[in-house]
């Protein structure tokens, strides 16, 4: 899993300049980013994925929980993916119903990504934009603050913050959203010190606007083009990062599942025989995780055309 | 550059000691200790042991005399749960596992994931271009929880080509499927960053410059392309390695190879607050020294960079 | 006077057969290879037996060491290093006569100062061991107060007459303390080996055992290898030459590495014995072990939820679970569903008429339903329990599939999974309103698992309280036939309900067809591995 770092950077001064151009830079970005095939085929395969984790429930023929007695401890031999008896993706173990557990857990996977990568995107976009904006000596101890933490390892910490407060969605959002703002301060703030300079926030400064409010009226609002690409990219790392934590058996509760929850079974199990059990999760989250890479690859290609 | 290095080790030590702290608290603030279990130990065994391993101290003197005993003695202290053996010895057995099979695993990545993409980068748009683009696609989002027992699945049980697990001193064989588990989705983003910046930099002016110049491409890759193209590779190096670590819990999980990956997991688990301490610190220093190595590195491929 | 006592009868065969070690029956051949490698799920946590805690460590330790009897096929006392013993009128001075041919590792003759030595150093506060309660639990004179510090450990009822004669002193007589021998907290080690090897004394080369094996590489998270002691008194009928246990995690991965050759014996995990069973027949094994698993209910008046006050209520969570389906469907490895407490197939223990134990699952249900009608919930004021369980794939599905079996009469049940030690954390400070729980045997008599319901038992956590059952536990102590009061005792539970049987254990596991001597039949699943060998086919 890999944010390319120079690659951002250059996004950003890029964005940087491009503020002075005005509107016509996101119109541009628009018009590159539904050119490139494989971004446009991520977003459509993400609305899909979104749709089907949404309304595909009306469909299930079993909830996520009820367990099918005349199926359960013959997963084996009667579990496998059926039109008849309802079960479309097949059952697990239990003899509940994958389909509807697969669009459960794609449920959860999405909302831990995304309110994981929204909490980075606040606390990373605040510090940095504080950070760069205030500059000197606050500025000095922020990114000093910064270097500490990102030698910390931050999986091992999320792994004690489970097991030493229980699981829980929250738990499981906060350690993760602990994680990765970070980089986003960093970025933020090598951008805010761009902008610093620029002539609508020296005007502002000089009519009294308090700094904060500065902060975000202007250069906030001026972020959200390389804040909007990382948060995209970020997505797909929580994921992953979530699929770890459920695998070492810290994930959400039962009944409820995750993406990695079901594969992480559903691999332990490959040994005998019950493929599905692994397919299905798989290529949703495959497919999730494709589809966030190429959306947020592209979106920075658009906003940073290079010499293409 | 020797002042930087200073610096940054000067660094080193509050983080240490803060990330000591906040493991320590945590490990604390949990519910269950050490001798936690199923059957409660009547209070006055407990009191005997707690006693034993000084945890009837305050927590502040417990906090103290641990820091105390690693700046002095270099002593981690002793497992709560592996009673016959210090921590020390565990990260002595565990980790130069975990290092063996970690750094052949970096090796290979780093290796075939920058031929990979250079390779597709030169042939782009062919065939082999858009296999490596799928390979690593693939590779870099399938977990390794899912890989590690199909490779099981396959080498052990359907071909009987290698032992199914264990470590036996580090032969090759032992090596082989740990080394894939955890290579692979290192090599896949590494293979997907040099692609990329390849084909921006091979379409840069200094390389229009050095074809011009009648240099032939093997030479323009290697002398001028290739340098510029790392970088992005380099800045990626830190955080993968630190994810690797985390990773060898899965490879200690399913091929039994005793390092140090599943101790942490374990100790966290078991509230054998030493080991654990012990491996946190081992991890965060060698995060703060990977980091300083790829800073160096970066210095030294991108001259512009001034410390 | 003394009066001279035969343990039981199978001891008086055990001493007319010399040959307690391996006994190859007539018409078997020994194969070539006498190599043995089989699972454990987790590192060895201590080779020091007076240190090991857990069962996996004690299997390693009946190879190191040899206490004073040790347990033949079918779990009977065949003698140790001890022959036999006497019993003073009072049953409380044990006098054990030891063989004088048993020999250390390193040589020296194993004498009965050996005992003294270990036996002390388990009760001494400065040993700090987590078992030091065993000797509590065994009676053995002065040893609540040693531990507890007020009492010097040199008054610990254990005297060595001479080298071969070792005499305990117990507080009350103890029907079973023969039984409890076996253990491995109370096997005998090496002063001279302990204070020479410092905290490294367990480590290849320094340890020093009396057992059948010596230990020759211990790699944590790895694997254990154990050699033949050539120094133990029967090695020549001593079969097995080499052992290797490797340590694997996953229980997936360890029946692959079976089915690949690697491991003779691995742990079958849940739910795939029928199959193993059916492509396997000759390797895939199902026998009973002594453990019991229970939803325990928490009816402490001040922590525990009131509606579980009522035994209606209780009654009612009990009656709603098809263990049936628990047993065939889920686990599907010959478990036996549970209606009461004690594993059944304890020494002695006679059942009580449990009713809803011969009721179908039809009429348990119903009566469900119209205890929790009476107890004044419904469908307007359903019941609302949390149930906490430790993190394993085979309790999540148990718990699972008991959440939907109250569903069906109307109760609202939570789970929450959390990992081991908050668990048992959280049950030992009745911080739960129902908890899964299991239990297993330390000796193969009722009282191991009956003495836990008792209010005085530091083990019952949900805090049942009955004063009958109190008397009743403190009685059987002391009775000529304690089995009695241990059926009625029974009765108690299924009355009161304090928690909901589930199943009772099977060991299910694969083994390879030539390996003999396992000890299957052993209630208790001790096993020693100088009785193994391998057949030729």
């Amino acid at each position: 899993m890999v944010i390319d770092a120079t690659r951002m950077k250059d996004l950003g001064d890029r964005l940087a300049e491009g503020e002075v151009k005005g509107r016509s830079l996101w119109a541009d970005a628009r018009r590159r980013f539904f050119r490139n095939k494989a971004a446009v085929g991520g977003l459509v395969t993400l609305a899909l994925v979104t749709l089907l984790a949404l309304f595909g429930d009306s469909l299930a023929q079993w909830s996520n929980e009820e367990i099918d007695f005349t199926i359960m401890g013959q997963a084996a031999q009667l579990g496998q993916p059926s039109l008849e008896n309802g079960h479309y993706f097949g059952t697990d173990d239990l003899g509940r119903d994958l389909y509807s557990r697969t669009l459960q857990g794609t449920r959860i996977s999405l909302m831990v990504g995304i309110v994981g990568s929204f909490i980075a995107v606040v606390v990373g976009t605040l510090y940095g934009a504080i950070s760069g904006y205030v500059g000197g000596r606050t500025d000095q101890i922020m990114m000093r603050i910064v270097d500490i933490l990102l030698a910390v390892p931050f999986m091992f910490v999320v792994i004690l913050l489970l097991v030493m407060f229980g699981r829980s969605l929250f738990m499981l959002f906060f350690g993760i959203g602990l994680m990765s703002w970070l980089n986003m301060a960093r970025i933020v703030r090598g951008q805010t010190l761009s902008l610093k300079h620029k002539e609508y926030v020296e005007a502002a400064q000089a009519t009294g606007v308090p700094t904060f409010t500065i902060i975000l009226r202007h250069i906030v609002p001026n972020l959200v083009g390389i804040v909007a690409v990382y948060a995209t990219l970020l997505v797909p790392e929580m994921i992953l990062t979530e699929s770890f934590i459920s695998f070492l058996g810290l994930g959400v509760q039962e009944p409820l599942t995750s993406l990695g929850a079901l594969i992480s079974e559903g691999a332990k199990t490959i040994y005998y025989g019950t493929t599905w059990q692994l397919l299905w999760p798989l290529a949703f989250f495959v497919a999730t995780l494709f589809s966030f890479f190429f959306v947020g690859d592209g979106l920075r290609d658009a906003l940073d055309p290079k010499d293409r | 550059m020797f002042s930087f290095i200073l610096k940054r080790l000067a660094v080193a030590i509050p983080t240490l000691l803060l990330l000591i702290i906040i493991s320590f608290l945590l490990m604390h603030a949990a519910p269950g200790g050490p001798f936690t279990q199923e059957r409660a130990l009547p209070p006055q065994v407990l009191a005997n042991l707690e006693a034993k391993y000084g945890l009837d101290q305050p927590l502040w003197r417990q906090l103290a005399s641990y820091v105390w005993g690693i700046v002095a003695h270099f002593d981690f202290g002793p497992s709560f749960i592996y009673k016959d053996r210090t921590v020390n010895e565990i990260i002595a057995q565990g980790f130069p596992v975990t290092l063996t099979y970690g750094t052949v695993s970096f090796v290979i990545a780093i290796i075939v994931g920058i031929g990979l993409g250079v390779a597709a980068a030169i042939r782009h748009n062919s065939w082999l271009d858009y296999l490596a683009v799928g390979i690593s696609i693939g590779a870099q989002v399938l977990p390794n929880f899912v890989m590690a027992p199909l490779l099981l699945l396959t080498f052990t049980w359907w071909l009987r080509w290698l032992p199914g697990g264990g470590w036996e001193h580090g032969q090759w064989e032992y090596m082989v499927m740990p080394v894939i588990a955890l290579s692979t989705s290192y090599m896949a983003s590494i293979a997907r960053l040099t692609r990329a910046s390849m084909l921006e930099v091979l379409t840069s002016n200094h390389i229009r410059t050095a074809r011009a110049k009648g240099l032939p491409e093997h030479k323009v890759i290697l002398r001028h392309a290739l340098k510029p193209a790392l970088l992005p590779v380099l800045s990626y190096l830190g955080p993968a390695f630190v994810a690797m670590v985390t990773g060898s819990v899965v490879v200690d999980f399913f091929f039994s190879t005793g390092g140090i990956g599943r101790s942490f997991v374990d100790s966290a688990l078991n509230r054998d607050y030493a080991v654990m301490l012990g491996i946190t610190i081992l991890v965060g220093a060698l995060t703060i020294l990977f980091n300083l190595i790829v800073d160096i590195l970066y210095g030294w491929i991108d001259p512009k960079i001034r410390y | 006077m003394m009066n001279k006592l035969l343990l039981t009868t199978v001891l008086s065969v055990g001493l007319a057969l010399p040959a307690v070690a391996a006994q190859v029956q007539p018409g078997e051949t020994l194969a070539e290879n006498q190599e043995y490698t089989y699972w454990l799920l987790d590192a060895i946590k201590s080779m020091d037996p007076q240190i090991n805690t857990d069962t996996e460590g004690s299997g390693v330790l009946r190879a190191l060491f040899e206490g004073l009897y040790n347990e033949d096929q079918v779990g009977g006392l065949v003698p140790g290093v001890a022959l036999s013993h006497d019993l003073s009128e009072d049953k409380t001075v044990y006098t054990f006569h030891l063989r004088d041919n048993a020999k250390w590792s390193n040589g020296d003759p194993v004498t009965a100062g050996d005992f003294v030595y270990a036996w002390k150093r388990l009760a001494d506060p400065k040993t700090a061991s987590e078992y030091a309660w065993y000797m509590e639990l065994m009676q053995v004179k002065n040893a609540s107060k040693i531990i507890a510090g007020e009492a010097p450990v040199d008054d610990l009822g254990v005297k060595a007459i001479d080298d071969h004669t070792l005499e305990v002193t117990i507080e009350a007589p103890l029907p079973y303390f023969p039984k409890m021998l076996t253990h491995a907290s109370v096997f005998p080690v090496n002063q001279k080996a302990i204070e020479a090897g410092g905290d490294k004394w367990t480590e290849p080369g320094n340890l020093v055992g009396n057992g059948a094996y010596i230990l020759k590489e211990h790699v944590l998270g790895e694997k254990v290898v154990m050699e033949r002691n050539p120094m133990y008194w029967d090695d020549e009928h001593t079969i097995l030459t080499k052992v290797t246990a490797l340590t694997i995690n996953d229980e997936n991965a360890a029946l692959t590495r079976y089915l690949a050759g690697e491991l003779d014996r691995t742990q079958i995990p849940a739910g795939q014995y029928p199959r193993l069973k059916e492509e396997y027949p000759d390797q895939a094994i199902s026998v009973p072990q002594s453990c019991s698993y229970i939803y325990m209910f928490n009816v402490d008046k001040a922590k525990g939820p009131a509606a579980l006050q009522d035994v209606r209520v209780r009654k009612a969570l009990s009656y709603a679970i098809d263990r049936d389906i628990i047993v065939n469907n889920i686990l599907q490895g010959g478990q036996a569903p549970s209606y009461n407490w004690t594993h059944a197939a304890t020494e002695g223990f006679k059942l009580p008429e449990i009713d809803y134990a011969k009721w179908t699952q039809e009429e348990r249900t119903a009566k469900a339903k119209e205890l929790l009608a009476e107890a004044g919930f419904g469908p307007d004021n359903p019941l609302k329990l949390t149930l906490n369980y430790n993190t394993s794939e085979a309790h999540k599905k148990i718990a699972i599939a008991v959440q939907q079996f109250w569903k069906g009469v109307g109760v609202d049940l939570t789970l929450n999974n959390m990992e081991w030690k908050v668990h048992t954390d959280k049950m030992q400070n009745q911080d739960f309103e129902v908890a899964r729980y299991a239990w297993c045997g330390d000796y193969n008599e009722a009282s191991t698992y009956l003495d836990l319901f008792t209010s005085y038992s530091g083990h019952n956590n949900g805090k049942f309280l009955s004063e009958r059952y109190d008397e009743l536990m403190k009685e059987s102590k002391t009775a000529a036939d304690p089995n009695p009061m241990y059926t009625e005792a029974e009765q108690i539970l299924a009355d009161e309900m304090p928690m909901a049987p589930i199943y009772q254990y099977t060991k299910v596991e694969m083994v390879k067809p030539d390996m003999r001597g396992l000890g299957l039949n052993n209630l208790m699943q001790n096993w020693y591995l100088k009785d193994m060998y391998r057949v030729a086919n």
